[in-house]
């Protein structure tokens, strides 16, 4: 195990930031802490690399006690979200500086910094800017830099703080696109924390969703997606359509129809009903077992079309979504009625809900 | 680099003209409210800035270089402008050890009575000098608090240099913090944090992180502060008991040669204090215009 994390416990004030969290992350993963803000993950990130202190638990990087230990000693690397590049260094001295701040007797002499610093620079495809300010590139170069001068010292685990959230969307994609690759070159075990599920689903090899400073699920990203351990997770993973149920004998009654249920539930249970927009089938005539809804809105994204349909007499709306060539077969018109079936979902009781 | 920027900015240039013209006189000022504004200005900088200056110089020298000279070398001129300098050097490092020991307390750490201590920093701007000098006679004159202690132990404070260089420090006070409280922080601590992550201990990162990003705050809270420790007048002339030749510095030996009727002594004592804060105005703009040189020789 790279990381150990034992029972941590953090508050400030009276606001509990970490409630008794225990994780293990294993080397060479890419591990993503997933939640919304005030959620934890940011002072969990910050204690594992000694900027933060826990009240209580401890934290052992390879097998090693290092609770106790000054963050300067850690040998993790950290990568902030606003960059924290020294604003007054080239971009060489940025990189050097954790070579240069050795003690003499470690300090590797000015030729081999020179050499380790240009290859660096070369990783993150950013070598020609080795004499330039902080100040003269874009947001994506700095964190590219700030991610160089982080394995400068070539850490025992890489610690990420919303490294992309400060980025304007299309260089956030390519970045995190080139972070996984870069990751699977270098092979260190990181953990980077976002609220964008989108990212953690795409980048990491495990996603750790926290919610008010515990973990809710970990697992997978495609574990986590396709089998959430609960209602916020189910919601915070991308938009769902909540139905009141009645479970009993291994299926859930959901306005009259009767839908088989991967797990048995408790008999005459109240419930409710988890789907995802892409899990409703749709039709354009009357089906048996299925729900009528008013089609109110059409919108076509690119390739998706997004539907927003109402029961009669409901004032939920119900959100699907589909490829638009399904959607033209389907022959479904706006106004129109439409039929529609879950052939993915989850209950859950209604005390979790 | 630097030719990149030029070549770029040239073309701009000369492709752009019309345009930027029309941009222009959609977007500017009327011609008689720029001028106007320019006007009060430099009547303002005339007046209160220009007037003065030349006033004191030419005071100073209306009877020639020999009269000057005569005046400064005047053994009490002399020993004023020691003792000035004297109070000077004690009361400049003395300020910018606390002024950046309160600012990084301040802006990085979070911890019980902070707004006291901002407010407690601003209070040597908010008393008559003439009070603090008071304050002081009060808590170390013969008749002091303190007094009965000192004499006992053969201290002298009050109508003495410790007296001076207290005031003084009490005066200057609030620059250099007052400098660095709000720069420090906007930066935040996240380069400082950097910093450790990366291995450096927490003195290395003062020196190598957090100093160079105060530098230009802290030079021109120095500055503001010599110009100050020289120049206090108040509350050293309360607590300095005037001793000429002992404890009159030069804003006190001025006072005395003017009541005297010495007006070209006088101004030419003021001569040299102008001297010395145009010449520390100088070396700020010098070291400013070589840092400006060295980050642009740097590529």
């Amino acid at each position: 195990m790279s990381i150990e994390i034992q029972q941590i416990n953090k508050r400030f004030g009276d606001f509990v930031a970490v409630d008794n969290v225990s994780l293990s992350i294993e080397d060479g993963q890419l591990t993503a802490l997933l939640g919304p803000s005030g959620s934890g993950k940011t002072s969990l990130l910050r204690i594992i690399a000694g900027l933060e202190a826990a009240d209580s638990g401890r934290i052992l990087l390879h097998g090693e006690d290092s609770t106790d230990r000054h963050v300067s000693e850690r040998g993790v690397g950290f990568v902030f979200q606003h960059y924290a590049l020294f604003r007054h260094m080239t971009v060489f001295d940025n990189v050097a500086y954790g070579l240069t701040v050795k003690p003499r007797a470690v300090r590797p002499d000015k030729a081999t910094i020179r050499k380790k610093v240009m290859s660096l620079l070369e990783l993150v495809q950013l070598d020609w800017t080795a004499a330039r300010y902080p100040s003269q590139l874009s947001g994506g170069q700095r964190q590219r830099i700030a991610l160089a001068r982080a394995l400068a010292v070539e850490p025992k685990v890489l610690l990420l703080d919303e490294p992309f959230g400060a980025l304007d969307a299309k260089v956030r994609a390519e970045l995190r696109r080139w972070l996984r690759r870069l990751h699977d070159e270098i092979y260190v075990t990181s953990v980077f924390v976002t609220h964008d599920q989108e990212e953690a689903m795409e980048v990491s090899d495990r996603v750790v969703v926290m919610n008010r400073g515990r973990v809710e699920q970990d697992g997978s990203p495609e574990q986590v997606y396709d089998h959430p351990a609960n209602p916020f997770v189910y919601q915070f993973l991308g938009s769902v359509n909540r139905f009141p149920a009645r479970i009993h004998q291994g299926v859930a009654e959901v306005a009259g129809m009767v839908l088989p249920l991967a797990q048995p539930g408790d008999h005459s249970e109240q419930g409710q009903l988890y789907v995802r927009p892409h899990e409703l089938d749709l039709f354009a005539e009357a089906t048996p077992n299925s729900l009528r809804a008013q089609l109110e809105l059409v919108t076509v994204v690119g390739p998706t079309v997004r539907l927003e349909l109402r029961q009669q007499g409901s004032d939920e709306v119900i959100h699907a979504e589909l490829p638009k060539y399904r959607f033209r077969e389907l022959g479904l018109v706006q106004g129109e009625q439409a039929w529609l079936r879950p052939h993915g979902a989850r209950v859950f009781s209604e005390q979790l809900g | 680099m630097n030719s990149l920027t030029h070549d770029a900015a040239d073309g701009l240039a000369a492709g752009a003209v019309p345009v930027a013209r029309r941009w222009q006189r959609a977007t500017e000022e009327p011609r008689w409210l720029r001028w106007t504004l320019i006007g009060i200005a430099v009547a303002f900088l005339a007046t209160f800035l220009l007037l003065p200056l030349t006033v004191v110089l030419y005071s100073a020298f209306e009877r020639g270089l020999a009269v000057w000279w005569q005046a400064l070398n005047d053994a009490d001129a002399r020993s004023a402008i020691r003792l000035t300098l004297l109070v000077v050097v004690i009361v400049v490092p003395l300020n910018v050890i606390f002024g950046v020991a309160a600012a990084w307390a301040i802006a990085k750490f979070d911890f019980r009575g902070k707004p006291i201590l901002i407010s407690l920093i601003d209070m040597p701007f908010a008393i008559s000098p003439v009070v603090v000098g008071l304050i002081f006679v009060i808590l170390f004159g013969a008749h002091g608090w303190l007094g009965p202690w000192l004499a006992e132990h053969d201290l002298k404070v009050i109508f003495a240099v410790p007296g001076i260089v207290i005031v003084s420090v009490f005066g200057t006070l609030p620059f250099v913090a007052r400098e660095l409280i709000p720069l420090m922080q906007q930066q935040g601590k996240e380069e400082e944090e950097a910093s450790l992550t990366l291995g450096a201990s927490g003195w290395q990162t003062f020196w190598r992180v957090t100093l160079p990003n105060i530098k230009w705050g802290l030079i021109y809270g120095v500055i503001l502060c010599n110009a100050r420790a020289m120049g206090e007048f108040g509350a050293v002339a309360v607590v300095s008991g005037r001793i000429r030749g002992e404890t009159n510095t030069m804003p006190l030996h001025i006072e005395v040669l003017y009541n005297e009727y010495m007006f070209t002594a006088a101004f030419a004592v003021a001569s040299l204090m102008t001297g010395l804060a145009l010449l520390t105005i100088a070396i700020k703009t010098l070291i400013e215009w070589q840092d400006e040189r060295r980050r642009h020789g740097a590529h």
